[in-house]
């Protein structure tokens, strides 16, 4: 379903703020994969992300979705096979507009848009039932301002959004990491659910190693814009914390000194 | 009490160009300057097409084709070039203060002796005050009901989801180049309209007639959304119009009260100032009182 070749990101080439962000970086996502991505700041977990969806382009290297070479293509072209969900709640919604209406929007996420109705009643049946999937008591809120929402409902919209067009692939960016404990284990709760009801091929960053590894069939580690570890199946379900962290430092060669890493 | 007829027309004709400057300045949350630029162009345009005689409705659609261009010169500097919004509609609006010249040929053009759509609807009454009204009333009920339509629509939602969340509508597959430069050019060919409706009005275009539009625009918006609040983009809309109308109204009553017209720019930037400063000082205030 996605197949990365040897992607390279640089960030401010030629200055003394360059950083090389990805290197060389290559990954390949049967269809259905629900993989977890984990690695200390600045691993380049969120660059990795952004090249696939498009915010820049890479450097080097090919992108390929369902056959297509994108690698080329701008970010909202990208959109009509990628769902996304940010870690900040206010990024995937458009705050001053109704449930309803982001609802819409999603909905057709990928078509042009045309001079029809855009929210038309006969969508609200449909919307209503999604929404009561959530269990957040939003199936009667169509017409409220997303901006009145809490944080943890905003992502669980967004998750909504970001899979009701059937994309081809869904990127979740530690979409839970601005929720309290007790919000996130909801909404990491509702993405197990959508993904797996749905085998959607997805990529979920963490920074929580105990949900990277409950979740998901498959989890890599990201070190300095590479990928340094790659386990899935049994020996993922086998894995524990204490393995992972030995893993790291025989791979990367370093004692594992991120502290939000170990924290959970 | 007899200006007060005179007063509400001007609103009416003026709040066409609120509703273009509502459509970037909150809409798309772009503070666009072209509207210095292209007010005095849908004014120059349709006046050096009266002069030649020919048909008024035609004079003020090619006005608000030539508005319309205006604003995709600043979108397309904004979104290709990357130039910020500010500066990219300042230079538009420069740029046209030539352009606006070459138009008429000179820097004040006369419509005494033209057809102009208000002669054309002289038999709404004897009166002209009674013409200009019925003509505004009409001109900004088709606008409100195209644009309640438009924004309704699912490019009009991408427009707006782009002012709330650029991020969030380019994730779901839009192109936010073109919804910039959709709704600078919707704006800016509005802002002419109503250039060549008060040009026709006033009996004249002049190039400097732009000069502070954008400002009076604002107070319109400002005015209108607190005074009649902003539940529903239709219900904007109407404080918009309303909004345009009660400034007209301010204008008139401070120059009864014998403020020299002169200094009615600057009683209308402070105005635009304060108005602008209201929730900064208004959180204040409830500050100040939560600490007693
Ligand atoms: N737009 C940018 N401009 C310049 N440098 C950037 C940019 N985005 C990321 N970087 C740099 O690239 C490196 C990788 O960043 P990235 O955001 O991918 O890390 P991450 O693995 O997501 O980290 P975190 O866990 O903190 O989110 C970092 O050193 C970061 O400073
Ligand atoms: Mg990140």
């Amino acid at each position: 379903m996605l197949q990365i070749d040897h992607i390279s990101k640089t960030f401010n080439p030629g200055t003394i703020t360059e950083k090389t962000a990805l290197s060389g970086l290559s990954l390949h996502l049967p269809p259905g994969d629900f993989v977890t991505v984990i690695g200390g700041n600045g691993a380049g977990k969120s660059t990795l992300m952004n090249s696939i969806a498009g915010t820049f382009l890479v450097d080097n290297g090919s992108i390929t979705i369902d056959g297509q070479n994108i690698t080329k293509w701008p970010e909202h072209r990208r959109a009509k096979y990628i769902g996304r969900v940010f870690q900040d709640p206010m990024m995937g919604t458009a705050a001053g507009m109704m449930i309803e209406e982001n609802l819409a929007i999603a909905s057709r996420r990928g078509r042009t848009p045309s001079l029809r109705w855009s929210a038309p009643e006969s969508n609200r049946t449909h919307f209503r039932e999604l929404l009561a999937s959530l269990d957040l008591g939003l199936e009667n809120r169509l017409e409220s301002k997303v901006g009145l929402l809490s944080g943890g409902q905003r992502q669980a919209l967004t998750l909504l959004m970001a899979t009701m067009a059937n994309p081809k692939l869904l990127l979740l960016d530690e979409h839970t990491a601005a929720l309290d404990p007790k919000t996130a284990e909801q909404v990491l709760r509702i993405t197990t659910n959508i993904v797996e009801s749905r085998h959607l091929t997805t990529l979920m960053i963490t920074h929580n190693m105990r949900d990277a590894l409950r979740c998901g069939n498959r989890l890599i580690m990201m070190h300095d814009g590479r990928i340094i570890i790659d386990i899935s199946g049994e020996e993922k379900k086998h894995l524990t914390v204490k393995n992972l962290l030995q893993m790291f430092e025989k791979a990367a060669g370093s004692e594992m000194d991120n502290d939000s890493l170990l924290l959970s | 009490m007899d200006l007060i007829i005179p007063t509400i027309s001007q609103g009416l004709l003026w709040s066409i160009l609120a509703i273009g400057v509502y459509l970037t300045f909150r809409v798309l949350d772009i503070a666009d300057l072209t509207v210095e630029g292209s007010f005095p162009l849908g004014a120059a345009v349709a006046a050096s097409m009266l002069v030649k005689g020919s048909d008024p409705f035609t004079a003020i659609v090619l006005a608000a084709i030539a508005g319309m261009l205006a604003g995709v010169v600043t979108g397309l500097l904004t979104t290709k070039l990357k130039i910020p919004a500010l500066l990219a509609g300042i230079l538009t609006m420069i740029a046209l203060y030539s352009v606006n010249l070459r138009i008429m040929g000179k820097a004040n053009l006369s419509l005494l002796q033209a057809d102009t759509i208000f002669s054309r609807f002289s038999w709404i009454s004897e009166e002209k005050q009674f013409v200009v009204l019925g003509v505004g009333f009409a001109v900004v009920l088709l606008i409100s009901l195209l644009n309640y339509w438009f924004f309704g629509t699912e490019i009009g939602a991408a427009i707006r989801a782009t002012g709330f969340n650029p991020h969030m509508i380019r994730a779901n597959g839009v192109n936010t180049d073109v919804t910039v430069i959709l709704g600078l050019l919707l704006s800016n060919g509005l802002v002419a309209v109503s250039g060549a409706l008060v040009g026709q009005s006033n009996g004249f275009a002049d190039v400097g007639m732009g000069v502070g539009t954008i400002v009076i625009g604002l107070a319109s918006v400002i005015i209108g959304e607190v005074l009649f609040g902003t539940r529903s983009f239709w219900n904007c809309l109407l404080s918009v119009i309303l909004g345009s109308i009660v400034y007209r109204i301010v204008i008139a009553v401070v120059l009864e009260l014998g403020m020299p017209p002169n200094d009615l720019k600057l009683f209308t930037a402070i105005l635009v100032a304060l108005a602008l400063a209201m929730p900064l000082i208004q959180s204040k205030m409830k500050s100040r009182k939560a600490v007693r």
